[in-house]
């Protein structure tokens, strides 16, 4: 009886010691689960979502303080792969109206333009250059196509232009199982 | 170490389809006459788009690199002929997307003069491959078997990738296509010379040469050819007519038993795969000093009047190449760039010629009939026993229909060549690779998207954090204000300041008094 005793007390003191010790060896800085939140957000820090930007919007979701289906450029997709990985049930998207399938990005009309360095300042992404009173431009490839520069340009000379298609970005479609081949398509199918 | 018996194995699958070469094999239709206007499209090759090195109105000589790139993959173009440059401008392009991409327009002036070339290198056994490399990026050698892959990039396999084995690529197995078969009928020697110089800047020690076996005149002039070079290390080896095996990676299992490692370039297992076509390119470059400016191509088909082959200068708009051989017949129906199993049909002929293009089929209705309907999947397996690629077509299908791109992934979507064996064979006519397509562009929109997400991400962070700093900034340049004026405060009485104000008021109060003193004297 009393040998029982002691050697479950002395089992639970070593596991005790152990959790302990790992607690402290293997203690996982920051959380994982805001980082894995923010992997999944497109990043455009468009500030739709309420939240100043990507990060705080996972940080919220992670604290159960915002809902998943906030996020108008991640899409309906960006809303799925949340609900796979906090394992939520699929909401529908809140403001679907702002959501267009085609990209666009911010292009200054440059003649217009009066370098008031006001959209650099709105740039969460730092994809504008200029300074005060010259030519402001936008680095296309830097650009998420968040819109917020275009509110502060006082002479609106700020458009949201849709991304080309060119050879380097074109996609080939879904073909359409149930119905003939596109024209485009390849023979012998 | 040499391969014993080479062509002994055999690759997993694929199809025997009517080959119908006989359209056009051996037929040498000349070289088509300069066109008054060139387009040469600025991306003609896998890689980067070339950058234009001329502006409008200027003169350019025939041979004269016009644009040139420098990313590390990716090719030059020259000038096909000499004339003035019109402009650079969007133009349609050969390219499954229908879409226009920009070109440089080139008008010939008519007089075909070259411009001053690099010099010939005939003693190229003493010279350092890498110069030879160099020599071959000039040209603007791409692969011309149809992946127009830049040549001195495969030649570059790197020090830790010895070649024991160069494999030539004279299978041609898509049915239609003689090209290449041509080539090597008329100018074996040419690409013996070819295969000389690849040997000496990959330093093999082999070099296979794969015909199929229904191209008997090839094999013989080749091998007739490579017999008067005195060449030990250079066999022809017969390999059976069966699609694709001119597929990279089929060719190279059958000559030599190596399979290509799943996601894998054949330079990880010691061996280099090169087109004959593309062989006889590197001997212009190297012995002449001149870059490729033409190709030959198979324009051929029920659709075509006179079906043969016949080189044609890049840039020349294929209309052009079809009048030569004889104009449509009333049959034509689909005008398809490349074979009947891997080439995408065309919308009209008013594109340029590309380096790229080894075959133009115009396919009567019965050649190339429209796909039938396509009907449910009734899981028969005929893909997976085609497919060369040994993958699993039907599951792949089953999760790119789902857009379930994760999964098409993991069972390697992009080891998939395209080759439509599975299509082809498909009772149900299934359209698998266009799924297979749709999936991998799908795929590396994705990739981008998400490497543009994480640059964003790092630009965000990096801006939070300035905007923070400067913050910080502000406010201890505050704090140190504020505390410069509590220090002067506390030492207020020796401040020359106040002393002078109360100075001039102690003098404004004795004046005050006395003047009050003076009124009471009165």
């Amino acid at each position: 009886m009393l040998t029982a005793i002691l050697v479950i007390a002395a089992l639970s003191a070593s596991f005790g010691l152990l959790l302990g010790y790992s607690a402290i060896r293997f203690k996982v800085e920051g959380d994982p689960l805001v980082d894995q939140i923010d992997a999944i957000l497109p990043q455009t820090q468009c500030g739709q979502c309420g939240f100043a930007g990507c990060r705080p919007y996972a940080e919220a979701i992670a604290a159960g303080e915002a809902d998943i289906n906030l996020c108008p450029p991640g899409g309906e997709a960006g809303m799925l792969a949340l609900a796979d990985l906090l394992g939520k049930e699929p909401v529908p998207l809140e403001n679907e109206s702002n959501t267009s399938s085609v990209k666009s990005i911010a292009y200054i009309r440059e003649d217009e333009c009066i370098g008031c360095t006001l959209c650099i300042q709105a740039c969460p992404v730092d994809a504008i250059v200029g300074a005060a009173k010259q030519m402001h431009t936008v680095i296309a490839d830097q650009c998420t196509g968040c819109e917020l520069c275009v509110p502060p340009c006082p002479v609106e000379c700020i458009d949201m232009v849709p991304v080309k298609t060119t050879l380097s970005n074109w996609k080939w479609p879904f073909p359409d199982s149930m119905e003939q081949e596109p024209k485009t398509q390849e023979q012998g199918s | 170490m040499i391969t014993q018996n080479p062509g002994r194995w055999d690759f997993h699958g694929g199809i025997h389809r009517p080959d119908r070469k006989s359209l056009s094999a051996g037929k040498f239709l000349g070289k088509l006459p300069l066109p008054e206007i060139l387009t040469l499209p600025l991306q003609q090759h896998i890689g980067s788009t070339a950058e234009p090195a001329v502006t409008a109105g200027e003169q350019v000589h025939k041979g004269q690199i016009i644009a040139r790139t420098t990313e590390y993959i990716g090719a030059p173009i020259h000038a096909p002929t000499s004339g003035t440059i019109l402009g650079i401008e969007e133009r349609p392009v050969p390219h499954p997307s229908g879409l226009n991409a920009p070109c440089i327009l080139l008008q010939a002036d008519g007089k075909d003069a070259w411009g001053e070339l690099p010099e010939p290198l005939p003693q190229y056994a003493d010279l350092d491959p890498s110069l030879l490399r160099e020599r071959i990026r000039w040209a603007g050698i791409v692969g011309l078997g149809g992946a127009a892959f830049p040549t001195s990039v495969k030649l570059n396999h790197g020090p830790d990738r010895p070649i024991q084995t160069l494999v030539i690529n004279g299978a041609e197995c898509e049915p239609y296509i003689t090209c290449d078969d041509l080539l090597m009928r008329e100018q074996a020697d040419r690409i013996v010379e070819g295969i000389k110089i690849l040997l000496h800047v990959v330093e093999a020690e082999e070099c296979l040469i794969g015909i199929e076996d229904n191209k008997p005149e090839a094999i013989a002039a080749m091998q007739q050819a490579v017999a008067e070079s005195a060449l030990r290390n250079v066999q022809v080896v017969q390999v059976a007519t069966r699609y694709p095996m001119g597929g990279e990676k089929q060719l190279i299992k059958v000559l030599t038993g190596k399979e290509v490692p799943s996601h894998g370039i054949p330079a990880e297992i010691g061996v280099i795969c090169i087109n004959v076509a593309t062989a006889a390119a590197v001997t212009d470059a190297v012995i002449a000093g001149r870059p490729l400016l033409s190709r030959l191509v198979t324009v051929t088909g029920e659709g075509i009047a006179n079906p043969g082959n016949l080189e044609v200068a890049f840039g020349t708009s294929l209309s052009q190449v079809i009048a030569h051989a004889g104009g449509y017949t009333d049959l034509a129906y689909k005008l398809i760039l490349g074979g009947p199993m891997m080439g995408f049909t065309l919308g009209n002929d008013q594109v340029p010629m590309t380096k790229g293009a080894n075959c133009l089929l115009l396919a009567g209705k019965e050649e190339a009939p429209d796909p039938d309907k396509a009907l449910p999947c009734i899981r028969c397996g005929k893909c997976v026993e085609v497919c060369p690629a040994q993958l699993l077509p039907q599951q792949l299908y089953w999760y790119a229909r789902a857009k379930d791109l994760d999964k098409t992934r993991e069972y390697n979507l992009f080891d998939c060549i395209e080759c439509g064996c599975c299509s082809w064979v498909c009772p149900s006519h299934i359209p698998l690779v266009q799924y297979y397509r749709f999936a991998k562009t799908e795929t590396w929109a994705m990739e981008k998207e998400k490497q543009q997400a994480e640059e964003a991400r790092r630009r965000h962070e990096a801006r939070t954090e300035r905007l923070e700093r400067l913050e910080q900034e502000r406010k201890a340049r505050l704090r140190q204000k504020k505390e410069a004026l509590e220090k002067k405060t506390a030492r207020g009485a020796a401040d020359p300041k106040k002393a002078a104000i109360e100075a001039a008021m102690k003098r404004v109060a004795e004046k005050k008094a006395r003047q009050s003193r003076e009124n009471e004297e009165r």
